[in-house]
């Protein structure tokens, strides 16, 4: 008997956002034309239903415009058949003339469990090259060096409820506002409901420190200056745990004693860090009399070359007071990417070898006779950094890329697209075929289509350890495949077939948990035994689940929220290690003639490289335009002019960026944001610039420090132009592109007069009617083009240091049919009714001026601007931007 | 009025009685009611009515009645004698009488022309023949409106804005309508290329066929009008053609009575003509040099003429070039320069498909030329601007340009 099913009720998809490491749950809602309609998931634990402005606006990152459709080889697109037949052949012919290990393979944190778990095993087990490592390296793979020098295993302690739980939350070079908003929500829930207090430690005040009870601005790199001169505070005050350190750990000694060489006392601690020594002491008080702390901490400390150390110096105080793996308390690695911890859990990284175990010769042994391996590596392979380097060298011929972006997010960036015009096999499994990376080319340039988030299958794991089900809900387009299925077919056609007859994700996923468990015996932190004989049907059902889940659990639904509640750890004698780590000391110090010191980040609307929020119009109107941030002491010592050019340079690249001077940047610093391309940008490319020093331990690169120098750049004029297709800048033109509503908009800036951009544009628009506004002797000029009476572009070019304004453009382009006071109005620059203003709530596209009108008509706190105008009432990464606009007075009580 | 007060006052004549005539009569009885002994003579049959609207009685839009301004009982409620349909044969300056044909006789203390201008008729072969007219009056108006029966097709020759309004007017009988213009542009002294061309369009739009560079060989026509021959050889059936090549000051009868002639009749600041009794207004009069043909500078020196009349210091400078005016509802302003001098500054908007060109010419910083069309918002403005000649400010340019924007709330707060 058959029951007919309706297609009225189009089927909910149950589903996990691709973004940062928070993994939230989210409902995806097919519209059966390719998009879908996203919302928070309300029974998923990390988020509760809520979504930040990102996962709110996946739906809009589905089209596929830009996606890479065909494999491709040199250009030229292929048959499945003849690209998997080119990069087998390939392989096998760099294995045979230059050895394995001239493979390598990069991987992404973007990546599912399953896909990376195939690559793991391909790599490692049977091509026989150690050389696998991922952008995790780039992300948190100094906190996972620091957890293993701690606690012997690359264990998260915690869950999120412990940031629900504490009562004083220390924020590490981490802007959990913009970066992981979710959570930040929860912390900010936390201090509404039992007044935890938040202290923020970064050289820039950020949204985060905004919000924050204390922020501590301190210079750059000195984070281990501080958690020592902490250290060494506890144990003056006899806050030190003794008994749970004499128990459970060892090190103690030395790293306190390294902690006195390093920071002696509060004033030593402020002179070490540039911090006012009331503030160091407010914060030593803070933490030595609350016993529930977590210490979160993300980029700032592990972006570094000391970020190991870091990580140690922090987690030091913890197991110095015993506040770990206990309710409310603990450090916390907050993770950047969605599957950066499944990457871990699988032992994708080059100093890994599987499911959290290493190089021990039995722990390969057990590894090869698990996967019959014919080809196991015995030792660790190149770490990112060193990676690339060999490929510049021509150690490495054959280079296999998966899901991310090595142009942009790697630091020398040029120096890399140079060093993979020499690879003799470059692999790209990609979704858009228009990143840098795709667009990079070697001897023989493979294009593989990827499923996107939507499509494919699999699982991911988030920062609290807590596997959940990316779901499909969305047909592959064109020919694009899972990244396991491609593998396993190029296993075969290498002879692997029968170790990588994979048809099913669910499949290797059982073999991933089959793998944590062998052998394990409660020896490995990471098991999950339980879930080992999952069938497909439970699979597909799988609810979240964190992880340790060994066999015998009494629940296999539920697992772990917490670890080292009893005091054993994953070292040889079950103790957590003290480490006494190194002073502080930037891997560069500036110089004369690289004076300031450039940091890297994000902002709150963009992921990465853009390549799937670059998409969103509501994401790329929080910032247009790649920006350097800055002092103003600095600007105006550099001749630098808020809303102009800088030209910032390092031994490596410059870029050209907008400016904006505040108070938030530290004296000597620049921030600048990592997420433009060339796609997106012409002189954006921000990582470029990063020297990226690794760390000795973890190897990751120093994104945060490199020395700079900073000088302004002046253009004759500034415009936008919004076109409804993608439209290319005139070569030698300053420009960078946004997604607007309807349309695409090109932001520049050029040395032609507004006459000459005037003829240059003009004449883009054959056949079309032309609407204009000039007054060359001020240098501007506006045009509106259009057909049947529709707005099909818009342009303004404007004389000057600031580039002129978009929003009633963009509001007008919007809109589906045109006013003739709106037609007016593009012409003129004037509104004939009040613009919004930039957006500062993306969720529901809320703009300055309305926020500020709200408030001067009385809303005078957050809630009541939320109430009035709905800003911030979503996923409240704009509340700290409202909460500045309400008057001092009010924002105090509101704190 | 009783004899006695009657031969205290002044006699004063207003020779013609046209919107400027009339003009002046008010201001006059504005300001000194009862004043003088006024005598109105106009040739028309009716008393003083809007020229402006001649269009639109010509389409029909409206009646004469509606074209009126006062009515007899207003002349008569204000003393002035009216006479009407009575053209003026002579001025007797030594004696101080204006003849009117053989009925009237007026003696006059003091007297003031405003007799207008005649239409021009272009010396063409043919150009004499039945159903070739002028556009002028209510009679010129009757007398299309009888040609343009159903089918009839109409040539207006003459791209000013009379010969559009005719067109226009014209074209909204339903008849078959084309104008020709020996310009490259119409309006030619008033626009540039970019708002003639809208001028055009909308011409078009209104169903007027639009010839420009058109040259008139001949009007032919077997004792009526048939056709038009252009002279590149086009051959344009007509059975209506309308001249409206421009207008001439009337000065026939100044000049019979010896009055210093120019262009037109010659007055000084106060409106006065070599005779100091005797003044002229309007388009047949001329002004340092300036015979003006628009209702503003006429009104102008009305108001000033009427002041000097009853003692106040007043004078006429005269008027900048400025022509505000409506093109068959499509609005239309231009001041000063018309085209771009080489060295000049222009700040131009222009969305034809919108109907909307506004230009301002800026030379050494200083306002010379404004040509609006679509909208003539802050035609005040430019023209102050213009004639004063004071150097622009920054964001007076973005003001004339687009309107001075309302007053935001900060401004507001500011100014308390």
């Amino acid at each position: 008997m058959t029951v007919p099913v309706s297609d009225a009720i189009p089927p909910v998809v149950k589903t996990t956002c691709p973004y940062c490491g928070v993994g939230c749950g989210v409902l995806a809602t097919p519209d059966g034309k390719g998009g879908a309609s996203v919302a928070g998931d309300t029974e998923h634990p990390a988020n509760f239903g809520r979504l930040c402005s990102k996962g709110s606006a996946l739906g809009e990152t589905l089209d596929l415009d830009d996606r890479l459709l065909h494999p491709m080889v040199d250009g030229a697109r292929v048959s499945w058949e003849s690209a998997l037949g080119t990069v087998a052949g390939g392989l096998r012919r760099i294995t045979e003339r230059h050895g394995p290990d001239s493979i390598a393979f990069y991987l992404s944190g973007q990546l599912l469990t399953e896909d990376y778990y195939v690559a793991n095993k391909l790599a490692k087990g049977f091509l026989g090259t150690p050389h696998v490592d991922t952008n995790s390296r780039l992300c948190m793979s100094s906190a996972v060096a620091a957890h293993r020098r701690a606690f012997g295993s690359d264990t998260v302690p915690g869950c999120y409820e412990d940031l629900d739980e504490a009562d004083l939350l220390v924020l590490v070079g981490s802007n959990t506002a913009w970066c992981h908003p979710i959570l930040f929500r929860r912390m900010a829930d936390a201090k509404a409901k039992r007044g935890t207090r938040i202290v923020t430690i970064d050289p820039r005040r950020t949204q985060t420190g905004e919000e924050a009870d204390l922020h501590l601005g301190l210079r750059p790199g000195t984070d281990t200056a501080l958690f020592s001169g902490l250290l060494v505070h506890l144990a003056t005050q006899g806050a030190v745990d003794r008994r749970y350190v004499a128990e459970h750990t060892a090190g103690f000694d030395a790293a306190l004693e390294r902690a006195q060489s390093i920071a002696p006392s509060i004033a030593a601690t402020a002179a070490a860090t540039g911090l006012p020594e009331a503030d160091v002491l407010a914060f030593f008080e803070l933490f030595t009399r609350t016993r529930r702390v977590v210490t979160c901490f993300s980029m700032g400390v592990n972006q570094s070359a000391q970020g190991t150390d870091k990580g140690n110096a922090i987690i030091n105080c913890h197991l110095a007071t015993g506040r770990i793996g206990q309710p409310g308390m603990g450090p916390f690695s907050l993770t950047g990417q969605p599957n950066a911890m499944g990457g871990r859990e699988v032992g994708g990284l080059a100093n890994m070898l599987a499911a959290h175990m290493h190089f021990a010769p039995e722990e390969v042994d057990r590894v090869r006779r698990f996967w019959d391996a014919p080809n196991i590596i015995t030792g660790e392979g190149m770490k990112a950094v060193a990676m690339f380097e060999a490929i510049a060298r021509g150690k490495i011929k054959a280079l296999w890329v998966m899901g991310t972006n090595p142009l942009v997010s790697m630091p020398r960036a040029d120096a890399i697209r140079e060093a993979i015009a020499g690879l003799d096999l470059y692999v790209v499994s990609e979704v858009l075929s228009t990143t840098d990376t795709a667009r990079a080319t070697a001897t023989k340039t493979v294009l593989l289509p990827a499923h996107a988030w939507g499509e494919k299958s699999g699982t991911v794991t988030n920062s609290e350890r807590r596997i959940s089900r990316q779901r499909s809900f969305l047909k592959a387009p064109g020919e694009a495949r899972a990244d396991w299925a491609i593998m396993s077919d190029v296993a075969n056609r290498l002879g692997h077939g029968a170790s990588f007859a994979y048809t099913s994700a669910a499949q290797i996923f059982r073999e991933h948990a089959a793998l944590s468990a062998f052998e394990n015996e409660g020896s490995r932190d990471f098991d999950l035994g339980a879930l080992a004989d999952l069938s497909d049907r439970g699979y597909d059902a799988a609810p979240p689940v964190q992880w340790p889940l060994p066999k015998r659990s009494a629940d296999p639904r539920k697992g772990r929220a917490r670890l080292f509640a009893d005091g054993r750890f994953y070292t040889f004698d079950a103790r957590a290690r003290f480490v006494a780590v190194q002073p502080p000391a930037l891997a560069l110090a500036p110089t004369a003639e690289r004076p300031m010191i450039l940091n890297t980040g994000r902002v709150r609307d963009h992921w990465h490289t853009m390549t799937r929020t670059g998409k969103s119009q509501r994401l790329s109107a929080h910032r247009a335009a790649p920006f350097l941030e800055i002092h103003p002491d600095d600007a105006a010592r550099h001749r630098l002019t808020d809303g102009g050019f800088a030209r910032v340079t390092t031994d490596h690249a410059s870029a050209i960026l907008e400016i904006a001077v505040t108070d938030g940047a530290q004296r000597g610093t620049m921030f600048a944001p990592m997420h433009w391309s060339d796609m997106t940008a012409s002189n954006g490319r921000v990582v470029a610039l990063v020297r990226g020093v690794p760390d000795p331990v973890s190897g990751q690169p120093e994104l945060k420090a490199t020395p700079a120098s900073v000088e302004p750049v002046a253009y004759r004029s500034r415009g936008y132009l919004l076109t409804r297709s993608t439209m290319p800048a005139p070569a030698g033109w300053w420009w960078a592109r946004a997604t607007v509503q309807s349309g695409s908009g090109l932001i520049f800036a050029t040395q032609d007069g507004s006459r000459e951009v005037a003829l240059a544009l003009r004449g883009l628009f054959p056949g079309h009617e032309i609407a204009e506004y000039s007054d060359h002797a001020r240098g501007l000029y506006r045009l509106a083009v259009y057909r049947d009476g529709r707005l099909t572009a818009c342009l303004a070019v404007e004389a000057g240091e600031r580039r002129p304004d978009w929003e009633l453009a963009k509001k007008i382009f919007a809109a589906p049919e045109i006013e003739a006071v709106d037609r007016r109005s593009l012409l003129s620059g004037r509104a004939q009714t009040a613009s919004a203003g930039p957006v500062i709530c993306a969720c529901h596209g809320v703009g300055l001026d309305v926020i500020t009108a709200s408030i001067a008509a009385g809303a005078g706190s957050v809630e009541k601007v939320g109430a009035a105008c709905k800003a911030g009432t979503n996923c409240g990464s704009c509340i700290p931007e409202i909460r500045k606009l309400l008057p001092a007075t009010l924002a105090r009580d509101a704190a | 009025m009783d004899a006695s007060s009657a031969q205290t006052k002044e006699r004063l004549v207003v020779v013609g009685n046209g919107m400027v005539s009339l003009r002046f009569l008010e201001r006059l009885t504005e300001r000194a009611p009862g004043r003088f002994d006024v005598t109105v003579v106009g040739a028309e049959p009716v008393a003083a009515y809007n020229r402006v609207l001649l269009s639109s009685l010509l389409g029909g839009e409206v009646d004469e009645a509606a074209c009126g301004f006062r009515g007899l009982d207003w002349y008569a409620e204000h003393g002035i004698r009216l006479i009407t349909g009575a053209p003026v044969t002579t001025i007797d300056r030594e004696n101080g009488l204006v003849v009117v044909g053989e009925t009237h006789v007026l003696p006059f203390d003091r007297l003031v022309l405003a007799v207008g201008s005649l239409p021009i008729r272009l010396p063409l072969p043919g150009a004499d023949l039945p159903g070739v007219v002028t556009f002028r009056d209510f009679a010129d108006v009757a007398a299309i409106r009888a040609a343009a029966v159903e089918h009839a097709r109409a040539i207006v020759i003459g791209g000013g804005l009379l010969g559009l309004e005719a067109a226009v007017g014209l074209a909204r009988l339903g008849v078959d309508t084309t104008l020709l213009h020996v310009m490259d542009r119409v309006m030619e002294r008033q626009l540039d290329h970019n708002a003639a061309r809208l001028v055009k369009a909308a011409m078009e739009a209104r169903g007027v066929k639009m010839l420009l560079s058109a040259n008139t060989a001949c009007i032919e026509g077997d004792g009526r009008v048939e056709r038009l021959v252009l002279k590149d050889g086009t051959v344009l059936p007509a059975d209506l053609v309308v001249m409206s090549v421009g207008i001439k000051p009337s000065t026939a009868l100044a000049q019979e009575c010896g009055l210093e002639i120019g262009r037109g009749i010659k007055v000084d600041d106060r409106m006065t003509t070599s005779d100091p009794n005797i003044f002229a207004l309007g388009e047949c009069a001329e002004h340092r040099g300036i015979a003006y043909g628009l209702v503003e500078p006429a009104y102008e020196q009305a108001d000033v003429l009427s002041r000097h009349l009853i003692g106040e210091e007043a004078a006429y400078c005269g008027t900048s070039l400025a022509t505000s005016l409506k093109v068959s509802g499509l609005p239309v302003f231009s001041a000063g320069v018309v085209d771009t001098p080489d060295g000049a500054e222009a700040v131009v908007l222009h969305d034809a498909a919108a109907g909307l060109y506004r230009k301002l010419t800026i030379e050494d910083g200083r306002l010379t030329g404004a040509l609006f069309v679509g909208d003539i918002s802050e035609q005040a403005r430019c023209k102050e601007l213009i004639r004063t000649g004071v150097a622009l400010a920054a964001e007076d340019r973005d003001d004339l340009m687009f309107g001075t924007p309302a007053a935001t709330p900060t401004k507001t707060s500011l100014a308390a």
